[in-house]
């Protein structure tokens, strides 16, 4: 049987974040009522002319700074043409030939592989508005409604090369991209929002070819879960039309997260014939060293350097650190946290372990997370200074995600101060001692496994509280 | 180039233009006598010439990423021809 390779490219596009529309003043801000951030401009009123926001070229060359770009001093605008009741103008005001990056990358690492991933372009655009289908879905309605708030946001539409080969590529892709463009502050990357959307594009050739095989364009996916789904989706789908001798149609397709498939989407635009002309309402934007080198000197650490910081100034493992710094926020905490923390390498065991876990289970992100960096830091010094075990700190930390206190109170009031003094664990070291004789014998006898049995027994004695270590070193002592 | 009813037919619809059967001829007629003009320019050699989509000695019409009112909800929505829960009201938009 013929083996396929996968072939995936990504278009991303990011919601700047600005405060106003990339062309008029309107509010920029998710959520409004329908139709009330609008204005002659954003509808597409004539006579109403465009002028462009200074802050989108601004978050335009940040990014494409950081993600490796070169960027192209002369800019100018195009129309793209359509008719699709989603921009009143009936263009989309976009860059055509003349996008502000091109020749980026992003490295991605899955299962311990580094890979390159080029960037081919990044352009700077505008959103569309929003359409809500009556009946429930695009396919089933008899009309729709628009809502132009998000008509003219801005966006940057971050193209990649072909160069992924698996679901799994896509979505290390995505998350570092999705990383870079949270610290550089360009875009929320809120994907339940729209605020970062996805499409893939998606084509399978046999093993040995040299060219791409005929891909379909899945849209709608607004998820990491989606993507990965969505492409394994596709990769059978097309399989199973190869090996039946057919042949994969070039079209658009859309995610149905619910149903776990895509489908085809055959919208009443045009949309293989934009006619993309110059935006005569828009003057060139020309850009100069001053202006790009002042942004490259104000780029924030990026993920891959805090990265290697984190692994140099902390010891952390380079898996670790991957994901302490996949989200900026979960950096910051981490760095908030290791100023007062003893020991970095626990406080990153807790935010990969129990943290992470917790919040995964709650379903939300650590940015609403209520335990504070500081009371974190101050559990892994308790443990640390050996005050709380480790069984006991997972119990202050149960306590703590109740209500967010200082564990050192905790401590106290639930009474689970580790025992270090030496005279009390001595007294439980004799006592189970001459409770266990047969124990103490088979431990003479040379049965090593007596000795955990023993300290078990200790351990529950003390409920828990007594330092495991001084346990079993002084129980060793006294038996020999 | 000489277009074709087929070709005015195919721009009518990318357009939204509705051009009648009976007015098909004399349109593509007068399309051809449009482009014409455009044969004229295309003797002209242009070879070194950068393309010149704006003549203004303009650039960098910027402005501050300041928010300020548009219009309201109610002056947006009167031009809607229909609308539905605040929004205009557009016919089905997929085949």
């Amino acid at each position: 049987m013929t083996k396929y390779i996968t072939v995936i490219g990504l278009e991303v596009h990011a919601e700047l974040k600005t405060k106003s529309k990339a062309f008029c003043s309107c509010s920029t801000e998710f959520g409004g009522a329908p139709n009330t951030h609008i204005c002659p401009v954003c509808l597409g009123m004539p006579g109403a002319l465009p002028v462009l926001n200074e802050q989108v070229v601004e978050f335009a060359i940040r990014a494409g700074l950081a993600l490796n770009c070169e960027i192209k001093f002369f800019n100018k605008f195009d129309r793209k043409n359509y008719f699709y009741p989603d921009l009143s103008k009936n263009y989309q005001i976009s860059q055509f030939d003349k996008p502000i990056c091109l020749a980026g990358h992003i490295d991605i690492n899955v299962d311990g592989e580094e890979k390159r991933i080029g960037i081919t372009r990044i352009h700077m655009e505008e959103d569309a508005g929003k359409l809500v289908h009556s009946g429930g879905s695009i396919s089933t309605s008899d009309f729709s409604a628009v809502d132009y708030n998000r008509a003219g946001v801005p966006l940057i539409e971050i193209v990649s090369e072909p160069d992924m080969r698996s679901a799994e590529e896509a979505r290390a892709y995505l998350e570092n991209l999705k990383a870079i463009l949270e610290y550089t502050d360009v875009c929320d990357c809120k994907m339940q929002e729209g605020s970062l959307r996805c499409d893939a594009n998606i084509s399978l050739m046999p093993e040995g070819a040299t060219e791409f095989g005929t891909r379909a364009e899945v849209k709608n996916l607004n998820s990491f879960r989606a993507l990965v789904r969505a492409i394994e989706y596709e990769v059978e789908r097309q399989k199973e039309i190869l090996e039946k001798g057919g042949q994969v149609v070039q079209e658009t397709r859309t995610w149905d997260d619910a149903n776990g498939k895509t489908l085809s989407m055959r919208s009443k635009e045009e949309a293989h014939d934009y006619r993309y002309f110059s935006e005569p309402d828009l003057v060139p934007v020309e850009l100069d060293d001053a202006w790009v080198e002042r942004i490259r000197a104000e780029l924030p650490e990026l993920p891959a350097e805090r990265q290697a910081r984190l692994m140099e100034e902390f010891g952390l493992s380079k898996y670790d650190a991957s994901i302490i710094v996949a989200s900026k926020a979960m950096a910051e905490y981490f760095d908030e946290a290791v100023k007062t923390a003893q020991d970095a390498k626990g406080v990153a065991n807790w935010l990969l372990g129990d943290v992470s876990a917790y919040l995964n289970n709650a379903g939300i992100t650590i940015s609403e997370f209520k335990v504070t960096p500081a009371h974190l830091a101050e559990l892994v010094n308790l443990t640390k200074e050996g005050v709380l075990s480790s069984k006991l700190a997972k119990k202050v930390f149960a306590e703590m995600l109740k209500e967010d206190r200082a564990p050192k109170a905790l401590v106290k009031e639930l009474g689970l101060e580790q025992v270090s003094d030496e005279d009390a664990i001595m007294k439980l070291v004799e006592e189970t001692i001459a409770e266990n004789p047969q124990s103490v014998a088979d431990f003479k006898a040379g049965k090593e496994r007596a000795i955990g049995f023993l300290v078990g027994q200790i351990m529950k004695k003390s409920k828990g509280k007594a330092n495991p270590t001084m346990v079993q070193a002084m129980l060793k002592d006294k038996l020999q | 180039m000489k277009v074709t009813t087929q070709d005015v037919k195919y721009i009518a619809q990318l357009s939204r233009l509705n051009v009648p059967e009976a007015d098909l001829l004399e349109a593509t007629e007068q399309f051809n006598q449009i482009l014409s003009y455009a044969d004229i320019l295309q003797k002209l050699d242009t070879t070194g010439i950068e393309p010149t989509p704006y003549v203004l000695p303009i650039t960098n019409a910027l402005r501050k990423d300041l928010v300020k009112e548009g219009a309201t909800h109610e002056e947006a929505l009167l031009n809607a021809p229909a609308v539905h829960n605040d929004g205009f009201k557009v016919p089905r938009v997929v085949e």
